[in-house]
């Protein structure tokens, strides 16, 4: 079992609803956030270009966080999510540090949080809540072992990209384009 | 300046701080007011989830309420059978719960009274505030007629006054939605087609196989259901193009991009009827068997060619064949958007005309793909005596004027508020409910005038706005996580009826809008207008009319109802019988004619920016609506102010630096009250400024919002009116920059 995401830059309208939903769902601290949007304009008014992501943890097979966590806090656990057991970490920042996507923050209460893929929903056959609130279903998720999961389908159909292929870390957000 | 009517801030009072200890959470209507106590209002059922539907805009999405452990609201997900939003809420709507949170709501009746030669407020008991307002009520009633007292509304709110009024005697009731939005394109359908567009427009997006949209940036204004289904027409390979001045995210998403010169619309919507007909691109069937004024139409454009409109709207005319071609192969699975918010220059109502007429050439009203044949239900009024004939109604305030206005023009009710000699019809007294007309209404000096006229201004409002600084009384409207509302009602494919029950009891000392509305009703001897307990019972009642029931609802939140009124389409056999004068949709308007109007759209040259100044452009954010979110904790989290958006080489000669603060001084010498970041965009002509509007909000009670970017309503002092409805075109102001504040004395 691998989880992924494959995310449609061709319909994200950046409204960061996915910001939003997953802020109430996980009571992240105002302030802070777990997924956000970025955008990315090329060109010259006008010939202009405009991406739009709803960036996140990459939740990496080759994860730099979960290697130099001197805790052993960051781990993985089923279908590949990377998770922080709270009561483990320490705060210290490493894995901060080492992510390439900059995916981590430290949480006012003393540890290191970040996207969880919505394991406690996942789990239990859902999907994470940024996915189950997007208005223009840019999102899909699901068992990249499966060869006819919704997130395996989008890959097949579609061009993609993921971001920063360079740090060899082998993420598993992948972006249509 | 001393004024009858000094704007207070209700922040400097420390007001409401115990209110909400005393309240002890013991929900029990008319406890405060020593009413009778009902049984049946007095607990809310424990149920798993609750429906609702959204009030953070006027999509009204349904959704469904969760608690958490405690029993306290933690969120809001959509109701997945609500055509409005297929279980998918937008993230003003997600982040709803803000609004519930928000601890700047305000908590308690507030009453404005003089404290040491200084106007203030001070919190009262909602007796005596109520007793206050239809005390004035009376008193302006006996001395000038009820038809004095005037009502400006958004949303659900808005309708339990629009009732006490009509019972007392007044339909001088209005909205902002009208003249500051979409009144426009509602008559131009109306008198296209005999038929308008209303709320949810009948756009069938989701088949659609070409979708073009003038001004209308669709994912930045989050009209959920219009997002999502242009999202499936992406999906499908529908063929998007966006004329817009800015690169908007729409434009992005679309296969041509027009970056029209702004204000040149109109020729460019000539020039693709030209090109449909002469280049024979119009559907011949649909037009022979459906429409009138076709020969008139075709001589009426006949100059009008992609190259006239080239040096107009500066987009090349071989792109306007393109586009046009593009349209016709769709036809008739084709949408020319009418838009929402379209009050632009004056002319508007044409504009909307000319986009009727397009979307009559390519065949698409009443085609799949194009626009469907919405139907609504009817809910039961609630018997009440009826309602009383009113002297006169705001038809009279609008001087003979806008003599296609089908609703009030609300800045004419403005005017009529001044008392000036000559004057017949003059306004007295406002309630003011759910709509911050500062923020909203251009023309503050008038607005301003008016206000400071008036002999009682009362504002009902789940937060302290700038309105809420002018009233005279305050009362805090409980919000939609904390009551009971009318049944919402949607048009659609299908008729769907909504319900929205309280998930919690009110916080502080706030009410249900319903409940104030009675009360004062009650105080004015109007009791039987509002014959029942608890709005509950009137949502029973009209649930059983309709076959279903509150049971049903609670479960459900949502209920589908079967279509009567026959196809979602135009039928092949079934000739279609318009509402207008000839029966026919009118390429030519007889109505306009007889009027003494244009019957045809005719392209008008209108002001361009002086020397130095630039055009000032506004839209939405999709996680604000208008003003009112301001302040909402959640949203304020994704975006907490404005910017201006300006085109590299402008800032170059302005030697401006990215996310620098800046203000905004328009053609009237009116400078934007607070500073506004620097946005520097490749997405935006050099000609023209672009901001979105709500922010740089006055008041510092709203602590959030306080101070945060600036309010493009302030710099929209220049109005061009549709002489037609009555439309405010706010698109005819110029600002300049400044990067030193201009008058740093203390501004209040």
């Amino acid at each position: 079992m691998r989880y992924a995401m494959a995310i449609d830059t061709r319909k994200c309208v950046g409204c960061s609803d996915c910001v939003v939903a997953c802020q109430t769902e996980n009571h992240v601290p105002f302030g802070f956030c777990r997924d956000w949007v970025t955008e990315t304009v090329d060109g010259s008014y006008p010939n202009v270009e405009l991406e739009i992501r709803s960036e996140r943890c990459n939740h990496c097979e080759n994860a730099p966080c979960v290697r130099c966590c001197p805790t052993g806090a960051s781990h993985f656990v089923e279908g590949g999510i990377v998770l922080v057991t709270r009561n483990k970490c320490i705060g210290c920042g490493a894995c901060i540090q080492s992510c390439p996507y900059d995916s981590r923050y430290s949480h006012p209460d003393g540890y290191v949080d970040k996207c969880t893929f919505c394991n406690h929903i996942v789990s239990k056959g859902g999907k994470p809540a940024c996915v189950s609130v997007c208005p223009t279903k840019c999102m899909y998720f699901g068992n990249l072992d499966d060869p006819n999961s919704e997130v395996s389908n989008a890959l097949k159909n579609r061009k993609h990209k993921v971001l920063a292929p360079e740090a060899g870390t082998n993420p598993q957000i992948y972006y249509l384009i | 300046m001393k004024t009858r009517r000094d704007f207070i801030k209700i922040s400097a009072l420390g007001l409401g701080a115990a209110t909400l200890a005393g309240s002890n959470l013991k929900w029990v209507w008319g406890s405060n007011t020593g009413g009778p106590v009902t049984e049946s209002a007095s607990a809310i059922p424990r149920l798993s989830r609750y429906p609702t539907y959204c009030e953070v805009c006027f999509w009204k999405c349904a959704g469904w309420i969760y608690l958490d452990e405690e029993g306290k609201i933690q969120k809001v997900t959509g109701n997945d059978q609500d055509p409005h939003c297929n279980g998918r809420l937008c993230p003003r709507g997600t982040g709803g719960v803000g609004l519930y949170h928000d601890k700047d709501r305000l908590k308690t009746p507030l009453i404005r009274i003089e404290k040491n030669g200084k106007q203030t407020y001070r919190e009262a008991s909602w007796d005596e505030a109520l007793d206050l307002v239809a005390g004035k009520m009376k008193e302006i009633g006996n001395k000038y007629g009820a038809e004095s007292i005037a009502l400006f509304n958004h949303g659900s709110s808005g309708s339990y006054f629009g009732h006490l009024l009509k019972a007392y005697g007044s339909t001088n009731i209005t909205a902002p939605s009208y003249a500051q939005c979409r009144g426009p394109r509602e008559v131009g359908f109306e008198l296209t087609f005999g038929s308008g567009l209303g709320s949810p427009e009948p756009t069938d997006i989701r088949d659609t196989r070409c979708l073009v949209l003038i001004g209308s940036h669709i994912g930045e204004n989050m009209h959920n259901g219009q997002v999502q289904e242009m999202s499936d027409a992406i999906d499908r390979g529908a063929t998007i193009i966006t004329v817009d001045p800015r690169f908007s995210t729409a434009a992005s998403k679309s296969k041509f991009w027009l970056p029209i010169k702004p204000s040149t619309d109109m020729a460019l919507l000539l020039a693709w009827i030209h090109v449909l007909i002469y280049e024979d691109l119009f559907n011949k069937e649909y037009v022979e068997k459906n429409t009138i004024g076709f020969e008139q139409l075709k001589l009426h454009v006949e100059k009008l060619t992609p190259e006239w409109a080239y040096g107009i709207t500066t987009i090349k005319p071989h792109i306007i064949r393109e586009t046009a071609r593009a349209m016709a192969n769709a036809s008739p699975a084709v949408i020319v958007h009418p838009g929402r918010h379209v009050t632009w220059y004056g002319d508007d109502t044409q504009r909307s005309r000319a986009i009727a007429i397009l979307n009559a050439l390519l065949g698409s009203w009443g085609r799949r793909g194009g626009f469907f044949f919405k139907e609504s239900l009817s809910i039961p009024d609630y018997p009440h005596p009826p309602f009383p004939e009113p002297a006169w109604s705001w038809k009279e305030t609008h001087a003979g004027k806008f003599p296609l206005a089908k609703l009030s023009v609300s800045n004419a009710l403005v005017d009529a508020s001044i008392p000036e000699t000559g004057k017949e019809h003059i306004i007295r007294g406002w309630i003011v409910s759910g709509t911050n007309l500062p923020m909203t209404m251009p023309q503050k000096d008038q607005l301003l005038k008016a206000i400071q006229s008036l002999e009682f201004l009362v504002v009902v409002d789940t937060m302290p706005m700038e309105i809420t600084g002018f009233a005279d009384v305050v009362l805090p409207e409980c919000t939609f996580f904390e009551r009971y509302d009318e049944l919402r009602e949607s048009p659609g494919r299908e008729p769907y009826l909504g319900l929205r029950m309280p998930a919690a009891e009110p916080l502080y000392d706030s009410k249900p809008a319903w409940w104030i509305a009675k009360k004062i009703g009650e105080r004015l001897g109007l009791g039987e207008y509002f014959n029942y307990d608890d709005l509950k019972e009137v949502i029973e009642w009209q649930l059983g009319q309709l076959g279903t029931s509150l049971v049903e609802m609670q479960e459900v939140g949502v209920k589908k109802f079967e279509r009567k009124s026959g196809s979602l389409y135009m039928t092949e056999n079934q000739p279609k019988e318009f509402n207008t004068n000839s029966g026919k949709i009118e390429l030519y308007s007889s109505e306009l004619a007889e009027l003494g109007f244009d019957p045809m759209p005719v392209y008008t040259p209108h002001p361009e920016p002086p020397q130095g100044f630039y055009r000032l452009i506004y839209g939405r954010a999709p996680m604000h609506t208008f003003s009112r979110t301001a302040n909402n904790p959640n949203l304020v989290d994704l975006m907490k102010e404005n910017a201006v958006w300006i085109h590299p080489n402008v800032a170059d000669i302005w030697g401006l630096k990215k996310d620098q603060y800046v203000w905004l001084k328009n053609q009237d010498g009116v400078v934007s009250h607070f500073p506004v970041k620097v946005r520097l965009t490749e997405r935006i002509r050099w000609d023209s400024v672009y901001m979105v509007h709500g922010f740089g909000h006055r008041d510092k009670k709203l602590r959030l919002a306080y101070g945060r970017g600036a309010n493009d309503s302030d710099l929209i002092t220049n109005v061009m009116m549709d002489p037609l409805m009555g439309g405010t075109g706010m698109r005819g102001n110029f600002v300049t920059i400044l990067t030193e504040d201009p008058e740093k004395e203390d501004k209040s």
